[in-house]
């Protein structure tokens, strides 16, 4: 009896094991083809698609981030706002996701080579929202003099939690599959929140304070565009662009 | 005496754990510590305490009195292989033993695992039955049990409704339990928003998975409670001179009072996060009131070498005396002494 119940420990126990190794912070290999080294656009003949995106309604005060349960994130006289809803001048609607959703067929691209950074700082995700390519590097690092978990809770993408207690720790994960978005959080500060839109193209942008976009460099064609926000859903539009034209589009947004 | 009254710390602490652990659920901090054993890369128990801030504080507090509640269980089996002569008992403190370190390794497949349902429920339905097992050692060691409450009553053998009506409370009272840890575990929690009603109505309009277990949880109410005045119905009427059974046949009114109170305002506050946790507890006590009153009332049907035992030498030779003849003989004047 006793040694069955052995048994059965160490078996639970190497399953947990297991499960460390598995769920942590170990990064998928890809099982699809090595992307090309080269973009198979034509820069001659290349377009673009701009635009702007707006907030029609009355925008709401931006509530006020009590960090009161870490005294390690508190600054005297700094106050930290939520970044769910940011509406600046003539109603631009900030940290909004505009990417292509369709339209590129069967065109594969490099993955760039430079890595992106999601920093911690001041208990904040900075960006807020971002966008990577399939296989490129996210950096995610941790800049407060406190403890964080970064933990991202995709549908499609492996899952990790890892723990970051000390200040300059840093952790690197490529996504392998697109998926718009992965949701950043951290349980140890349930205010932290990051979006990160994944692609497996170049072409996408995250507006900035004046609500404009650019997704440069387009071979000719018509696309699917959609913008995405956090709290106001997602919209989609179709535009067509030819050999070096510019499309321009506008999405608007109400509560 | 003093062994019982470490099985009753043992039990207070187990409930104590299972109000911890409610509040780590209910401040969603279940992944503020992302490793298991250790806590970020620390020994547990050395773990800065500087460093328990927001939901790590409710996290690892969780862990360190869940190795309390451990080393507790672990020191009460040994006392009980030290010190307690009958088999069984001392048998049920090596299986809370084994419990409490299953409870641990469940605990850490949950974090390592980003809290799969499945698991997190089973993690909370063992935790009810370490709970269980602490009671039941708690009883077993009282004077009230070894003496086999005398008092000039007559045993209960004859009341089998009574015995019938306490062992289906307690099993309703768990899978009750076990339907709230679904729809906490699940995120149902708040499907359904209003109390007493439904979405206004008595029955939901429509259907969603969450808003059915939610709503599971609620008709398990009713039926916990059809259930608990039955049992407490019962001893009040033909048993009130009875002080074993009508103790906790009250308690366990008042308890159910307060846990259909807190259901009510668990849903009506949002969540709110000591109310929720306080609902997971008195849950647990109520599951253990109906344990004892249910022990109580079929007492007679468990051996009882320990009715007549003065001493543990004494009641050692007796025990060794019936395994050598085969032949049971009854301590004078033990009531309810047999086999």
């Amino acid at each position: 009896m006793m040694r069955r119940f052995q048994v059965g420990v160490v078996v639970v126990a190497l399953g947990a094991g297991a499960a460390a190794c598995g769920g942590g912070s170990a990064d998928d290999a890809t099982s699809a083809p090595p992307a090309p080294l080269m973009s198979p656009v034509d820069a001659a003949t290349a377009g673009n698609i701009i635009g702007r995106i707006t907030f029609e309604d009355t925008p709401p005060q931006p509530g006020v981030i009590l960090m009161d349960s870490d005294p390690n994130c508190v600054e005297p006289g700094v106050t930290a706002t939520d970044e769910t809803l940011v509406v600046g001048a003539a109603g631009a609607l900030r940290n909004v996701f505009v990417y292509v959703k369709d339209g590129l067929g069967d065109l594969r691209f490099p993955i760039p080579s430079e890595s992106l950074l999601l920093d911690q700082t001041g208990c904040l995700y900075a960006p807020h929202v971002m966008g990577a390519q399939m296989g490129q590097s996210l950096e995610i690092l941790n800049s407060d003099p406190t403890l964080h978990n970064v933990h991202a809770v995709p549908v499609t993408n492996q899952e990790f939690n890892t723990g970051q207690p000390l200040p300059g720790m840093k952790h690197t994960h490529q996504f392998t599959t697109s998926e718009v978005m992965v949701p950043f959080k951290c349980d140890v500060h349930p205010w932290m929140f990051a979006w990160v839109g994944v692609v497996d193209h170049p072409f996408f942008a995250v507006t900035g304070a004046d609500g404009s976009f650019n997704l440069e460099g387009l071979p000719p064609g018509t696309y699917t565009i959609e913008a995405w926000h956090e709290s106001l859903g997602a919209q989609t539009q179709t535009v067509t662009i030819g050999e070096q034209e510019t499309g321009d589009i506008t999405f608007s947004f109400q509560a | 005496m003093l062994l019982h009254l470490f099985a009753l710390l043992v039990a207070a602490t187990t409930a104590l754990l299972i109000f911890a652990g409610g509040l780590v659920t209910s401040t969603g901090s279940g992944l503020s510590v992302p490793d298991w054993p250790n806590t970020y890369g620390w020994f547990m128990l050395t773990f800065p305490l500087d460093k328990m801030v927001g939901g790590i504080f409710y996290e690892h507090s969780h862990r360190l009195v869940a190795s309390l509640v451990g080393l507790l269980i672990v020191t009460q089996a040994a006392w009980l292989w030290k010190a307690e002569p009958r088999h069984w008992v001392r048998r049920l403190g090596y299986i809370a033993v084994a419990a409490v370190v299953t409870q641990g390794i469940l605990g850490g497949i949950t974090v390592l695992w980003f809290l799969p349902a499945q698991i997190s429920i089973a993690h909370a339905g063992l935790a009810q039955l370490v709970f269980c097992l602490a009671v039941s050692i708690a009883l077993f060691t009282s004077a009230g049990w070894r003496r086999g409450y005398a008092g000039g009553h007559t045993p209960l053998d004859g009341d089998r409704p009574l015995q019938t009506i306490a062992i289906l409370t307690t099993v309703v009272v768990y899978a009750q339990i076990i339907a709230g840890a679904t729809m906490r575990h699940t995120g149902a929690g708040l499907a359904i928003p209003d109390f007493p009603l439904v979405f206004g109505s008595v029955v939901p309009p429509y259907w969603t998975p969450a808003i059915a277990i939610h709503y599971a949880h609620r008709v398990g109410a009713l039926v916990v409670s059809a259930c608990v005045l039955g049992t407490a119905g019962h001893v009040l009427y033909h048993h009130l001179g009875r002080q074993e059974l009508r103790r906790p046949s009250l308690l366990l009114l008042a308890l159910l009072a307060m846990q259909i109170t807190l259901g009510g305002l668990t849903v009506l506050s949002g969540k709110h996060y000591i109310i929720n946790s306080l609902h997971v507890v008195t849950g647990a006590l109520v599951l253990g009131t109906s344990l004892v009153l249910t022990l109580r009332t079929c007492r007679s049907r468990f051996a009882v070498t320990e009715a007549g035992a003065r001493d543990v030498d004494t009641l050692r030779e007796s025990n060794r005396a019936y395994e050598s003849s085969g032949e049971w003989t009854p301590t004078p004047g033990v009531p309810g002494a047999r086999v």
